[in-house]
């Protein structure tokens, strides 16, 4: 009994932890289990695709990239992606804006439409196109007279990208958009603000980072898609081969060297957004702390409230 | 005249947020919006404003209609209950706003910005953002954001509501004095009654979209003009009376209603309308002393009557020490008078004086 009693004297003296704080182990146990997989499943497949990329040395990957194929690839890849993210962020800035900031009939109907190309496969989705516009589906017949090419063809690998991507943007700036509410937009239109002005000053500059997520994460998808592009496009080397497809097609071939360099650019892509988006992070990290401290007083540091009634009292 | 509202009326849909409310403000004037919520009185501000646009009547500043003017036209400085500060922009910046959308010149805007930043002691916070601003400081740095392109009117909603109550005193201070060194015509929300008393020249009250008073302080709180107004400015007890031939009873309590029929009869007086005396026969009727508040110079008293009934009393903390009061003391209390309630929109009766000493009760003190 003695010896329990000072057991328990001894933990109540321990130094000022949290009560809500996990033990020691269980901490390291958690920190170590969410490394572990991030490395098994993330970073080791990412080396890989750059090891293998240059298992045959640097010329023979460079000779795989410039392949006219592969350029051709590389280029339709960056075409699309010019063309799609762009009306995404389009789309999903006015979907987000009257979601967020309007009551209408239909808000739930277009808020769970927005989820649709979430919820369906992207080879579906590539299949809906196909029904609609091939040679066999609705308007396959108007256009085959008219002479436009929709399927097997640049349009179609567009069509189904936008569809395939559609949510990304809306997704990431709806929730920012309801948390910062309409009142800084109010505010700048009593200050003589037009609605112009209104949204390229205040709006758009408070949802910058959702902006941003959105579009890296809807350009990163929309180089990457697969299924959709896949199921449109025909598979026509040199015109309608994206890098995913390209991709598969050379590892198909048992050309694994070229089939990663290509995938190595497209996850240099990745880390390119991701390092970017850091640096911005960083940049306003660095220009708060550079405001506060060029205002602080030297020492003391501010405790809201107090510096009030010091000012006040002056 | 710089604010006039003719018959406004707002319905957001079915409801009437403002009914036929007409009222004027003088130039210059600090006046209080005063309600409690859901009241309509920051709709009646965004009337003003332009950010709502009246279904019914005309909105006048400084003699022009202002309707079908656009609000960013107006010319008005509004202050948000939550500030609204642009998050994006350091305060420099956000005072800096509505002077860059008027094309004022750089150094023009320099020199007004730390003008501005100087007359709300907000020195060398210029590079601050909102986020790193305590509660009292963004408050001032929205006030110098409305106030920059000098506008004709001042309209603040709920001013004081999102900062703790030790500086909200000292902010309500500060903005007197802030209105008597620019002489802004200045309107304020608030649905704390004290915070309009103490602040404003004249105060308008609202319930249920409906201006039901407008008066200074002191008329508001002496001469309300109906029960809600007495009931909503100050405290008051209010006392349901039994009456048989010309008296009204509730407990012991007795008040001389010599013009009306037997039945029921509701009264009400101010805690000030209460006399209490340390010596529990000196006045009519008998009590226990609860409880005393402490609302600052003024102590608040809870006062239970033999009958159980419990009326509230209002005195300094001198007089309260000059009695030698404290709480569980006997005392004895007389009310001075009361006034008849006839309903919750209706107008008081005038004060009638209540009998001082009501022979019956008082031989029971003996």
């Amino acid at each position: 009994m003695p010896g329990h009693i000072r057991k328990q004297q001894k933990v109540a003296r321990s130094p000022s932890r949290r009560g809500t704080e996990e033990p020691v182990f269980i901490r390291w146990f958690l920190i170590a289990v969410a490394l572990l997989f991030s490395v098994v499943f993330l970073l080791l497949p990412l080396v890989n695709v750059f090891a293998q990329a240059l298992s045959k040395g640097v010329e023979a990957y460079w000779r795989a990239l410039v392949d006219s194929d592969s350029l051709a690839a590389i280029k339709l890849t960056l075409l699309v992606a010019a063309i799609s993210v762009p009306l995404n962020v389009v789309f999903g800035l006015a979907a987000s804006w009257a979601i967020a900031k309007f009551d209408f009939r239909g808000k739930s109907i277009l808020n769970t439409l927005i989820d649709l190309p979430f919820s369906v496969s992207p080879v579906v989705a590539g299949l809906m196109y196909v029904l609609l516009f091939g040679l066999q589906g609705h308007f396959g017949k108007w256009l085959a007279e008219h002479d436009i090419k929709i399927i097997f063809a640049v349009p179609g690998i567009v069509l189904a990208t936008i569809f395939v991507t559609f949510p990304f943007v809306a997704r990431e700036l709806i929730p920012v958009m309801q948390a910062t509410g309409s009142q800084q937009e109010q505010a700048a239109l009593t200050l003589g603000a037009s609605g112009w002005q209104t949204f390229w000053r205040v709006t758009l500059p408070s949802v910058k980072w959702g902006l941003l997520y959105g579009v890296i994460l809807c350009n990163a998808r929309a180089m990457g898609e697969f299924g959709a592009v896949s199921v449109v496009s025909g598979h026509i080397v040199g015109q309608t081969d994206t890098m995913p497809l390209r991709v598969e097609k050379l590892y198909n071939e048992f050309n694994s060297a070229a089939a990663f360099a290509i995938s190595s650019l497209l996850a240099l892509l990745a880390l390119l957004t991701l390092g970017i988006k850091t640096l911005l992070e960083w940049q306003e990290a660095r220009e708060y702390e550079r405001a506060q401290r060029v205002s602080e007083p030297a020492g003391a540091p501010v405790v809201p409230g107090q510096k009030v009634e010091t000012e006040l009292q002056r | 005249m710089s604010i006039e509202l003719k018959n406004v009326t707002k319905h957001f849909g079915e409801i009437a947020a403002v009914n036929q409310v007409s009222f004027s403000v003088q130039e210059g004037e600090l006046m209080a919006l005063l309600g409690p919520s859901g009241g309509g009185k920051t709709t009646v501000l965004r009337l003003i404003a332009g950010l709502e646009v009246p279904t019914e009547g005309d909105i006048y500043i400084r003699g022009q209609r202002v309707n079908d003017i656009k609000v960013q036209k107006r010319n008005i400085g509004f202050v948000f209950q939550h500030y609204a500060l642009f998050k994006n922009m350091n305060v420099f910046k956000n005072i800096a706003f509505g002077l860059k959308i008027k094309k004022w010149r750089s150094a023009d805007i320099r020199n007004r910005v730390s003008e501005l930043l100087e007359l709300l002691g907000l020195d060398g916070l210029g590079k601050r953002y909102p986020h790193q601003l305590s509660g009292g400081q963004r408050q001032r740095v929205a006030i110098a954001r409305a106030l920059a392109s000098k506008p004709s009117v001042l309209l603040l909603d709920e001013p004081f509501g999102a900062v703790d109550a030790k500086i909200r005193q000292e902010l309500r201070e500060w903005l007197v004095t802030l209105h008597s060194d620019l002489n802004v015509t200045t309107l304020f929300v608030t649905h704390d009654q004290e915070e309009a008393m103490e602040v404003s020249n004249r105060i308008v009250i609202f319930s249920k979209g409906n201006l039901e008073q407008i008066g200074t302080p002191r008329e508001v709180y002496e001469e309300p003009a109906n029960e809600f107004v007495a009931r909503f400015i100050g405290v008051m007890n209010v006392l349901e009376l039994e009456v048989s031939g010309g008296v009204g009873r509730a407990g012991e309590l007795e008040f001389p209603v010599r013009d009306h029929a037997d039945g029921k009869l509701r009264i009400g007086f101010r805690p000030f309308a209460i006399q209490v005396s340390p010596n529990p026969t000196q006045l009519p009727y008998r009590a226990i002393l609860r409880h005393t508040f402490f609302l600052g110079v003024m102590l608040r008293l809870e006062l239970e009557l033999m009958s159980g009934l419990t009326v509230r009393a209002r005195m300094t903390k001198e007089e309260y020490a000059q009695l030698g009061l404290k709480e569980g003391q006997k005392v004895s209390i007389s009310v001075r008078s009361f006034r008849i309630l006839r309903g919750e929109n209706e107008p008081l009766s005038a004060e009638i004086p209540a009998a001082q000493k009501s022979p019956a009760t008082f031989a029971e003190g003996i």
